[in-house]
């Protein structure tokens, strides 16, 4: 059963579920809207989007939340395409 | 090959490093075959830019755990079973 | 700045501005970056945040008391949940295709995505942490049972416990069994006792007694 650290399926684990929840920060709606609009427009589309976050090495997208794993995605796709330069996000910070 | 609801499926074990939707703890597993969902663009190439046509049947496929579990698979990873 | 972390692990990230993570100025960072080149406009971006915060389960509650009230509408949901989605007016989101199950006395559906997340966004609104997280995206499959105790839900033996792991694009939505003693309700009171939870499975639909507690 190994695969992928997103292939979840049946994996054995004794960790409870969290049912804490929490309403979406701005930039987690800010991060659906963005990868929503690189779908529409063609530039990146869901299953590159999903290839992107699996290629997260394990321990990254096991700590990272959700929209954290989307945003590498999109980091990750976008620089791959030449969309992006390497290192333009950074220069942004 | 196109396959028929109640029709036995097995699904292939074979090893892809690509991205695709075929989860691990089927693999190799036999299941039943519900309806067919229609057709989709292929995940596994337009994961990597391709258009991903042409589409790919989908099967929702029934396989029991000791409870039933029901998942859609692609036709390309789906063979007949006895 | 503590947290109490209820003794479960939550991922650490040195705090940004108001205790942001490091994300969300990145994600600012894209969005200013994808603008000026041209990729995107912040038109779009707005749409899109306007629409995903204007998703709610009131959506899917209303297909399923109108289901609950209506056999032949329940037949068409089940058979197109897209259609008859349209026919009560409602957005069914342009893709991917949602479906809709039933449970009944003999059959209790639970839904997860193994690989993913993946969830009917549009009629639910976003899916809850846990929903995402990994313990249920492992255990749904393996341990439905187990999963819906802990969630409170207890069946009878003999009901059939049925997991749909959404693997393709196909997203689901389950149509709980009627509450006793709501025979005779109008549709909308009906609609207020169908939780998010009950469609996702992990719950049963509120009774009356409970909702008006």
């Amino acid at each position: 059963m190994e695969g992928g650290v997103h292939d979840t399926g049946g994996r054995p684990t004794t960790e409870p579920i969290d049912r804490t929840e929490h309403e979406l920060a701005e930039w987690e709606l800010l991060t659906d809207a963005l990868v929503g609009a690189l779908s529409r427009t063609g530039v990146m589309n869901v299953d590159e989007l999903r290839r992107g976050i699996e290629s997260m090495p394990p321990d990254e997208y096991r700590s990272a939340s959700y929209y954290e794993r989307w945003l590498y995605s999109a980091e990750t796709i976008l620089t791959e395409k030449g969309v992006l330069e390497p290192g333009e996000l950074e220069a942004r910070l | 090959m196109s396959f028929e609801p109640g029709q036995r499926v097995r699904v292939s074990a074979r090893e892809h490093r690509g991205h695709h939707r075929t989860p691990g703890y089927l693999k190799g597993r036999v299941g039943t075959v519900e309806r067919c969902q229609g057709s989709f663009t292929n995940p596994e190439t337009r994961a990597y830019g391709d258009s991903g046509l042409p589409k790919q049947a989908l099967y929702l496929v029934r396989f029991e755990n000791g409870h039933p579990v029901s998942a859609d698979i692609y036709e390309h990873w789906l063979e007949e079973a006895e | 700045m503590s947290h109490d972390h209820d003794g479960h692990d939550h991922p650490h990230e040195p705090v940004g501005r108001d205790g942001e993570p490091p994300a969300a100025a990145r994600a600012r960072a894209l969005e200013e970056l994808l603008v000026e080149k041209g990729v995107i406009t912040r038109e779009t971006v707005r749409e899109g945040i306007d629409w995903l915060v204007s998703r709610t389960p009131a959506d899917g509650a209303r297909l399923v008391a109108r289901a609950w009230v209506d056999p032949a509408f329940k037949a068409r949901l089940l058979e197109n949940a897209r259609e008859a989605a349209l026919e009560l007016g409602l957005n069914p989101g342009e893709a991917p295709v949602v479906a809709a199950v039933e449970n009944t006395g003999e059959v209790h559906h639970l839904v997860v995505c193994t690989l993913c997340s993946c969830y009917p966004r549009a009629l639910l609104g976003p899916p809850p942490d846990w929903y995402k997280s990994l313990p249920y995206r492992s255990r749904a499959v393996s341990d439905p049972r187990g999963v819906l105790a802990e969630f409170g839900v207890e069946l009878d033996p003999d009901v059939e416990v049925h997991v749909l792991d959404s693997t393709a694009d196909i997203r689901y939505l389950v149509i709980p069994q009627r509450p006793e003693g709501t025979e005779g309700m109008p549709e909308e009171d009906l609609a207020a006792l169908v939780t998010r939870d009950s469609m996702i499975g992990v719950a049963r639909a509120s009774s009356p007694a409970a909702a008006a507690a």
